[in-house]
């Protein structure tokens, strides 16, 4: 039921993302579905592994290899996919945390929390340039398989 | 070059805007072209028989308009096809340039508050807040706007937007309408979060645009700092 709950959110959130960055109408379910998996991808494996970091890396990955394919196919630029997609991702909510808790003059807690924000904002930026790795091996791998 | 500007105001990647208007340039013919690209400026010039031709073009708004992106690509790949000329390619990317092809305005706000809405959902935040973070996101989201109408800022819009969140959260919470702050703040505060700048950032600098990425980085940590400011004021009453 929990699932199922964050499941309509998140694909209504990164669809109205799409609005927001003015994504081509066609685009937006598309960009929703891709926010949903990669949230899904997310939630689960975060309640599973319980690590933030693992999961958001595994979801951004899913979520850039997914926006290269789909730009490919339909022939539009990657990151009105990839964007839509990753807001979820960002660690908006321990950012906040981390900022309350300066403000509060909780120094200590307030460092934790700022570097566990930079560790998942890292995994996000891996998870994409992992992506564009395997993306690149897939396209020479096929190209050495036309080639043949 | 037209292209290029249109691409880089509209929130595209530097390494597309390089792509496109080298390979358009080589779609016409001319066959060494450069291109140096940054979040401010595009230098390019065309290497050909007559002495070298070289423009640079100042980029003083961007905004983020994916549609023209794509737009402007379907535009370059009909080019190198060889499918439209180049006055037809032209009055083409004159027409994008003047056109508006943003949503209206309401449709963004609503966007916004639904965004912010699902977001405190998704935070694990309880459904009786599900209308009050729609509400805070949506007024949040609007004075963005407003704000940056009226004082052409950035940065400072984000901040009283922040101001703005936080008090209306705070309100719902005081008069009872509204159950955890933490929750509501967090979800409204979504649709102001630089995504795209942080990507974009990242990418340019795999692709080796270092100083393009380190200034869109700067950018995106610098909106993020307005609304961790923008927030922390309020914070500082509760």
């Amino acid at each position: 039921m929990e699932v199922l709950a964050q499941a309509i959110t998140s694909f209504i959130a990164t669809s109205a993302f799409g609005i927001l960055f003015n994504a081509p109408n066609e685009t937006l379910v598309k960009c929703g579905l891709i926010g949903m998996g990669g949230w899904l991808i997310y939630f689960l494996l975060n309640g599973y592994l319980n690590d933030a970091v693992t999961a958001t890396l595994a979801a951004t990955v899913f979520i850039a290899v997914l926006s290269h394919e789909l730009a490919k196919r339909f022939k539009t630029p990657v990151i009105i996919y990839s964007v839509a997609g990753i807001i979820p991702l960002v660690p908006g909510g321990l950012a906040y945390e981390t900022m309350r808790n300066f403000v509060e003059n909780e120094y200590n807690t307030a460092l934790g929390s700022a570097a566990k924000v930079l560790m998942l904002a890292g995994s996000i930026a891996f998870g994409l340039v992992l992506s564009e790795v395997i993306n690149q091996v897939i396209r020479k791998v096929a190209k050495r398989k036309a080639g043949q | 070059m037209l292209a290029g500007k249109i691409i880089l105001q509209s929130g595209g990647e530097t390494y597309r805007v390089e792509d496109t208007m080298m390979r358009m340039a080589a779609a016409f013919g001319i066959e060494h072209s450069h291109s140096y690209v940054t979040p401010t400026g595009i230098i390019f010039s065309a290497e050909g028989e007559e002495p070298t031709k070289t423009k640079l073009i100042r980029i003083s708004a961007r905004s983020t308009d994916l549609e023209k992106v794509a737009l402007v690509n379907s535009i370059s790949r009909k080019i190198s096809s060889g499918e439209i000329g180049l006055s037809e390619a032209k009055r083409q990317l004159k027409q994008l340039e003047d056109m508006d092809l943003t949503f209206p305005l309401m449709m963004q706000v609503a966007a916004a508050s639904l965004a912010s809405g699902c977001f405190m959902i998704m935070f694990k935040g309880v459904w009786a807040d599900f209308i009050p973070a729609m509400i805070s996101g949506g007024a949040g989201y609007m004075s963005f706007i407003y704000f940056h109408r009226f004082v052409p800022i950035k940065f400072f819009s984000e901040f009283l937007a922040a101001f703005v969140i936080g008090l209306v959260s705070l309100f719902f919470v005081k008069t009872g309408l509204g159950q955890q702050l933490d929750k509501i703040i967090i979800g409204s505060v979504m649709p102001l979060v630089p995504g795209l700048l942080l990507t974009n950032a990242i990418r340019d600098l795999m692709a080796g645009h270092l100083v393009s990425g380190l200034s869109k980085g700067a950018e995106a940590f610098l909106t993020a700092f307005a609304i961790g400011a923008g927030i922390a004021v309020i914070l500082n009453f509760v």
